[in-house]
């Protein structure tokens, strides 16, 4: 019969929209700006309303989400901050539209090069999130972060960010990526405790 | 293999083996390149020419034309090269014989500088007529050129940073050829676009023609993409679409990369569906490295680009109806689907689409905790519910049906002379699928059929889409239920890779088509030609065909129901 199909399809329609109040009614208050909310809307089995009202209401993201990457640092007992990149110049070389900029670290006194950067810089205007630079320190120096809201005003100032604006805490980095960092943490130790002060850079 | 004829003892006196190490196929003298390409076609089956790209071999005076024939019953390529001197460099064009090389010709002209004699309408395709040289030479600088290839010194160990566009200010970042003036110039090349449209001769009365421009700002072309149309009154009697806008010179930036480098760009391509991308990548380089991910690696994959498949379709059949005038509902519903996909990327690979998962010899990382149980409950349950609630809501409708069916329609014959693939291919009923006529990976070990249907029309593309979602969710069914345990990467992950000279053609089934990524290295880290044959752009070679004779308002459906992404066209 013609305009059956119209109607059968019509009804599909009519159905994602009754099953929006429905759920509505079914999860009360909770199924709005709360994290179970959310998390509800995002399972394989939600009906209804599926849309996230950003930015009062923010998908978590996964462990492994990757946006720009930071420098992280050890805390010494008093209060240092201990840069674990050693200047390798890896993360550069690997960096595939090139916005990584290091200058490696010298002695002051003899002027050798020491595994240390002097400067350490990332055009976020050309990274373009590929995380190649975390996958391939072979120093576990350099992280992709989760923080996505970096819009700044000043585009021709802002968006070169130095070795200070890079830098964070190993605990943060254990904070967004446990798993990793973990992993990452288990493998250093067992290598320290086979073969100590081996530390150097490599090339 | 011996299914290839051998050409040699067929054509001694034109044909010679390419016996380079790393290197097969067959060198053709240019003279007779068409007549071996006539037996070919006529005489040993070789009806699909899939991909036509040039190599450039500076600083020998050196030019290469390659050419990869396929039978469309299926089976491997036929590699065929033309040998050409770099000035003056042309060969006959194989446009005549095979029309599906019209595009690629002109973009081979475009890009690398090859005349082709014979061709119907040599112009500039991905460029402009401003553009200075043909830059995939391999003396070709970009005006703000750093270094030949990366990784640039300037950046360790003494990298002191500046703006990118600092070096590369506006107004002094491009170059003008010779004698050419941008203020008083008057764009010549739309003169000769117009002028490729017949006149039609006076019958009777005398009527004349229209030209109409949709685009490039036209929110039916799902990006920045121009048709030109020439109308007799409603109906269109030819049409020719300029493509470009989006251009980056992928290709060029290809091989200024590293081997890995291109990884992440590949992403970039067709952006709906990078896990597909890297697939076909990954699998050019590997048969060059000769190196095989582990078991555990290749179920990984082929979860990932079948999970890309189903929710590309899904995601065309909602925008092909949006193109209808359903205005964006049915494309939610997919777009639903679609996230419940991408949440799945996000967590194995970091990223919902720039995804960048696949590494020679494996992928990046193994499936986080939880995904696998996410992706059951995607493929068991919800995603067959939700294909089947598609097809209701669709494929009955009246007005679907009065606006697609027997519109657009592209034969057999035509498909295959136009080098169509994919959906379009398949849809007009030609069975041929790269998962099957060329198995990669291991795609011969699950049980599925290749979706097909025989109208040609744009309502069969869309059924196709749907048996094909439907398909994949088989054998995503069998990747789930064999998926061993093991390693997920063969070797240490490295950044720069070995890759021994000579050339490979690594092409797989990607949701728009047969995605193809030729591939020379010269055993240096750095490619030495890096193609891609994108299906997006060669399937609009067929455009015209399906267009003419039909309504100007019929013409966005159909170019809806090719499923074109802009990223990949242009390159
Ligand atoms: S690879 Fe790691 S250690 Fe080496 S320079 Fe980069 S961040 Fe520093
Ligand atoms: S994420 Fe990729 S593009 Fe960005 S700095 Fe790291 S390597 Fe470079």
């Amino acid at each position: 019969m013609n305009g059956w199909g119209i109607v059968r399809g019509m009804w599909v329609t009519f159905r994602h929209f009754a099953d929006t109040y429905l759920e509505d009614i079914r999860r009360g208050r909770r199924r709005y700006r709360t994290a179970e909310g959310i998390e509800q809307r995002r399972r394989s089995d939600v009906r209804g309303i599926v849309t996230v009202q950003y930015p009062e209401e923010k998908l978590p993201v996964p462990e492994e989400f990757r946006y720009l990457p930071f420098l992280v640092y050890d805390e010494g007992p008093n209060g240092e901050q201990n840069l674990r990149c050693t200047a390798c110049g890896i993360c550069a070389k690997a960096c595939p539209p090139q916005c990584i900029w290091i200058v490696r670290g010298s002695d002051p006194v003899t002027g050798k090069p020491i595994t240390a950067p002097a400067e350490f810089s990332i055009d976020i205007d050309i990274c373009m999130n590929c995380g190649f630079c975390a996958e391939y320190c072979p120093f576990d120096a350099i992280k992709m972060d989760h923080d996505y809201e970096i819009a700044s005003v000043n585009r021709t100032q802002q968006h070169i960010f130095n070795k200070q604006r890079l830098m964070r805490p190993a605990s943060y980095y254990a904070s967004i990526r446990p798993t990793n960092a973990a992993r990452e943490e288990a493998a250093r130790s067992a290598k320290a405790s086979k073969k100590p002060a081996a530390e150097g850079s490599t090339n | 293999m011996s299914e290839h004829p051998l050409l040699d003892q067929q054509f001694p006196e034109w044909v010679q083996a390419d016996a380079r190490p790393g290197y097969g196929g067959w060198l053709v003298q240019a003279a007779h390149l068409n007549d071996v390409a006539r037996w070919l076609r006529d005489q040993a089956g070789y009806d699909y020419l899939s991909s036509v790209t040039a190599v450039d071999y500076f600083p020998e005076d050196r030019m290469e034309v390659v050419y990869h024939l396929y039978r469309s019953t299926g089976g491997s390529a036929l590699v065929l090269k033309v040998v050409t001197g770099r000035e003056q460099a042309q060969v006959p064009s194989l446009t005549p014989l095979y029309p599906g090389a019209e595009f690629q010709e002109r973009e081979v002209w475009d890009l690398l500088g090859v005349r082709f004699v014979g061709h119907p309408d040599l112009r500039r395709i991905l460029l402009w007529e401003g553009f200075a040289g043909h830059p995939l030479r391999k003396d070709w600088r970009e005006p703000f050129f750093e270094e030949e290839v990366k990784p640039f010194k300037s950046r360790w160990p003494e990298g002191h940073v500046r703006r990118a566009e600092d070096g590369n200010p506006y107004g002094d970042n491009l170059q003008y050829p010779p004698d050419f003036d941008p203020d008083s110039w008057q764009p010549q090349g739309e003169d000769a676009l117009y002028a490729k449209f017949q006149r039609r001769a006076d019958e009777g009365i005398h009527t004349d023609t229209m030209i109409v421009n949709l685009g490039p700002q036209h929110p039916s072309t799902h990006g920045v993409f121009r048709m030109v149309v020439q109308l007799e009154g409603e109906t269109i009697v030819d049409l020719k679409p300029v493509m470009g806008y989006l251009h980056r010179n992928h290709e060029k930036i290809g091989e200024r990369n590293t081997f890995l480098q291109n990884m992440p760009f590949t992403d970039r391509l067709d952006y709906t569906t990078s896990m597909a991308n890297n697939f076909g990548y990954a699998l050019a380089v590997e048969k060059l490295m000769g190196i095989q991910p582990p078991e555990r690696a290749e179920y990984l994959r082929v979860m990932m680009a079948e999970l890309t498949r189903i929710m590309t379709h899904l995601f065309s059949i909602g925008f092909l109806l949006n193109d209808l005038g359903a205005f964006f509902t049915p494309s939610l519903y997919a777009i639903q689907e679609r996230e419940l996909i991408l949440d799945i990327f996000e967590a194995v690979s970091g990223s919902r689409m720039m995804c960048n998962y696949f590494r020679f010899g494996g992928v990046v990382r193994d499936l986080p905790e939880g995904v696998l149980e996410k992706v059951k409950e995607l493929v068991l349950e919800r995603l067959p519910r939700k294909i089947d609630e598609m097809d209701a809501y669709l494929t009955k409708n009246e007005i679907v049906r009065g606006r697609c069916e027997g519109v657009g329609v592209l034969t057999d014959a035509q498909a295959i002379a136009l080098s169509a693939s994919g959906p379009v291919l398949r849809a007009s009923g030609v069975p041929y699928d790269v998962r099957r006529a060329d198995p990669y990976s291991i795609y011969e070990r699950f049980d599925f059929d290749v979706a097909v249907r025989y109208h040609g029309d744009i309502y069969d593309r869309y059924l196709l889409r749907l048996d094909e979602a439907r398909q994949s969710l088989r054998i995503l069914q069998q990747v789930l239920r064999d998926l061993p345990e093991g390693p997920v990467m063969n070797g240490k992950p490295q950044h720069l890779v070995r890759v021994p000279a000579g050339e490979a053609y690594g092409r797989v089934e990607s949701p728009k088509g047969e995605l193809g990524f030729y591939v020379v290295s010269n055993g240096k880290p750095n490619p030495l030609r890096y193609h891609v044959r994108a299906p997006s752009f060669i399937n609009l070679t067929s455009l015209a065909t399906m267009a003419r004779g039909e309504k100007i308002a019929d013409v966005v459906a159909v170019l809806g129901s090719i499923d074109i992404v802009l990223g990949e066209v242009d390159r």
